[in-house]
């Protein structure tokens, strides 16, 4: 008999924000009155029919809401095995999944009498978000961004100009999401009375990873109803890419009683684990406390952290959520990597199959999932979080083929 | 009573206030650390910070930010200061605190480090990124050796939340002057307005302010109220430079305190 009801039997985070023993607050004093505050204030917005239809209203009319669950004849040919379901986030209001969470934030940060707003971001598409989301809602927005991925994403550092933004370049360290999230963490302990972090991935100290993932749970709730329609049944398998893992956590979360669907999270294995240059933190890391959560880490042996590489800036993160974190340990998600080069694979597979360019991220669980599929019964079921489209990573793509065998 | 404690007392019986100086622990390698500590010492410091450097420090400026990838890039392990501080503990006869994030401490193996400090005869913890609400597991393990989790309160703190902290601190109260990181600051808009003779009303054992304090004149001014100051930044920088003349004149300027009448 098919489950149309969701259950709860899964309930994280507990009182003090741990899934299992990862999570907490790792922060200076300074920022527990802000993280309290917000904490109660969340509450109490969730609880809020206004709040809640505000937010419903935002996402249907502005976001797009709800995008399809596509169906890829062409692709599932290609695999030669299980149907291939695409969750359209790429379809979205700014081309991905962080405006769920954008919009989401910058409600309750308004709400909450809060005037500026800060956003760290990697490959640029939470930064657009949250500009696009402070344009809107008329509020003042900052965003954190790592040097080498101002290089790298230089469009989408134009976009969030064009939408009002300001955006600081971060030099310290590798310039990257993680020095870019350290820089937006000082700025925001010198200015939390009036401002508000919108943290984009489903990390940092408590409340952010539950709020973070409540907002993102609308794809899997969506995901999990539209499958029901089409199929009359879950899916077999539901494929996301993770780095620091906001489009994972909310597709896997709807899931997470369903016992029978199986959930695969997709790392970055940059130039492959073995070489040590990849992102992979719930691969080939080990646990550790970094911007306010206990989480798996990339560290070395005396817990220096270490940097990440991935092609794609929005999964180069040396870190992977704590309730991730949990499920590594529990084992409810396989957690498993897919380097560069597969990735570039799987993003030239899916626009000449579909006709869908995917974002370099959710390449790599598109390269995951056909190979998942393959492997499995034309009666089954595969759904891939597409959780953004690939337009910003064209110039990046561009040169990675010219730099291999020059042939796309 | 706490060896820190008694240090903290005996600077302000003396007619002063205590000065805690900051130094990155492997700033320029870590043979030079016993000098420092003998600089520091001899020019009269209370106690020492010691900063023990880390990859992502979120809670620091500039200025430490720079020192901590020096003494990282001169390959400083938490494990190679505890045991060149265990090497020259007998000369150093001031307290030592080790100020480290949390990280490098659970890699180390939480019960291991605070055993290893008690043999390397430090005094005191400061972990910036372990607030009251995480301290327990840490705490536990420094108690059983005798080590005070020195913890920070910032002035902009709720009333409630500082009475609960004070309540667990020991050794001595770290009083965050403002909201924000670590480094030098020119002004501090003249005042506290009142937070910290309220903080100092509230705390049974000393009050140190720290945060952005870099000029004689700022020490001057929270010695006042205050039971002693932390510099970090500016001896972090004139230590890097190679300048001494700085930093005795920052710690002379502490040895003559017009403590107002209570």
């Amino acid at each position: 008999m098919v489950n149309t009801t969701e259950q709860k039997a899964y309930q994280a985070p507990d009182k003090t924000g741990r899934y299992g023993e990862y999570g907490g607050r790792f922060v200076p004093e300074t920022l527990m009155p802000a993280l309290l505050e917000l904490e109660t204030a969340y509450r109490e917005a969730k609880e809020d029919p206004e709040f809640v239809a505000q937010l419903e209203y935002y996402l249907k009319d502005y976001v797009g809401r709800e995008n399809p669950l596509y169906f890829a004849e062409r692709l599932t040919e290609n695999a030669g095995g299980a149907k291939i379901y695409l969750k359209r986030e790429d379809l979205n209001h700014t081309g991905a999944h962080k405006i769920n969470n954008a919009i989401g934030q910058a409600l309750l940060a308004k709400r909450m009498g809060k005037t500026k707003i800060i956003a760290e971001t990697g490959a640029g598409q939470h930064g657009v978000a949250t500009a696009t989301a402070c344009a809107l809602l008329d509020m003042e927005c900052i965003v954190f961004m790592g040097k080498e991925d101002i290089r790298r994403q230089e469009l989408n550092v134009f976009r969030m100009e064009l939408l009002g933004a300001s955006v600081v370049s971060v030099d310290q360290g590798s310039g990257t999401l993680k020095d870019a999230v350290n820089e937006a963490l000082r700025y925001w302990v010198a200015n939390v009375s009036d401002t508000h972090y919108v943290i984009g991935s489903a990390l940092g100290p408590h409340p952010f990873p539950e709020i973070v993932r409540d907002f993102q749970r609308v794809i899997g709730a969506e995901t999990r109803r539209q499958i029901l329609e089409k199929e009359g049944r879950l899916p077999d398998a539901v494929v996301a890419c993770v780095g620091g893992g906001s489009n994972s956590i909310g597709m896997f979360h709807p899931f997470v009683d369903d016992t029978e669907v199986a959930l695969y999270g997709v790392e970055a294995a940059g130039s492959g684990i073995e070489t040590g240059k990849h992102a992979a933190a719930l691969t080939g890391g080990r646990p550790g406390a970094l911007h306010g959560a206990y989480m798996y880490l990339l560290q070395d042996e005396a817990g220096q952290i270490n940097e990440a590489h991935s092609i794609s800036a929005g999964l180069d993160y040396p870190g992977a959520g704590p309730e991730h974190s949990h499920f590594r340990d529990t084992g409810r998600v396989t957690y498993t990597s897919v380097t560069d080069e597969q990735a570039l694979e799987a993003l030239k597979m899916l626009s000449r199959k579909e006709g869908i360019l995917p974002a370099l991220e959710s390449s790599h669980a598109v390269h995951y999932a056909v190979e998942l599929a393959s492997g499995m019964s034309p009666d089954q079921i595969v759904v891939i979080c597409l959780s953004g489209r690939g337009d910003k990573d064209v110039m990046t793509v561009r040169d990675a083929l010219k730099g291999g065998d020059g042939n796309v | 009573m706490s060896e820190i404690t008694k240090a903290i007392l005996q600077a302000r019986e003396a007619g002063g206030c205590a000065f805690v100086p900051y130094i990155m622990a492997g700033d320029g390698g870590l043979d030079r650390l016993k000098e420092d500590l003998l600089f520091l010492q001899e020019a009269g410091a209370t106690a020492v910070e010691l900063g023990i450097p880390f990859s992502d420090p979120a809670a620091d400026g500039p200025v430490i930010q720079e020192a901590g990838l020096r003494a990282l890039s001169a390959g400083t392990t938490l494990k190679a200061v505890i045991e060149e501080v265990k090497a020259i503990r007998e000369e150093v006869h001031i307290p030592i605190i080790f100020m480290t994030y949390l990280n490098p401490v659970l890699s180390y193996g939480m019960a291991g480090f605070a055993n290893d400090c008690q043999e390397a005869g430090i005094a005191g913890v400061i972990v910036p990124d372990v607030p009251f609400e995480e301290s327990e597991p840490l705490e536990d393990c420094l108690r059983m050796n005798g080590i005070d989790l020195i913890r920070l309160i910032p002035l902009s703190a709720p009333e409630d939340r500082i009475r609960k902290i004070v309540e667990a601190a020991e050794g001595f109260i770290y009083a965050v002057t403002v909201d924000g990181i670590t480094g030098v600051r020119d002004s501090f808009g003249g005042t506290t307005d009142g937070r910290l003779e309220r903080l100092k009303a509230i705390a049974d054992i000393p009050v140190l302010a720290g945060f952005g304090i870099s000029a004689p004149e700022h020490v001057r001014d929270f010695g006042r109220t205050a039971d002693g100051v932390i510099v970090g930044s500016a001896i972090v920088d004139a230590l890097h430079r190679g300048e001494r003349e700085p930093i005795k004149e920052l710690i002379g300027s502490a040895k003559d305190i017009a403590v107002p009448a209570e």
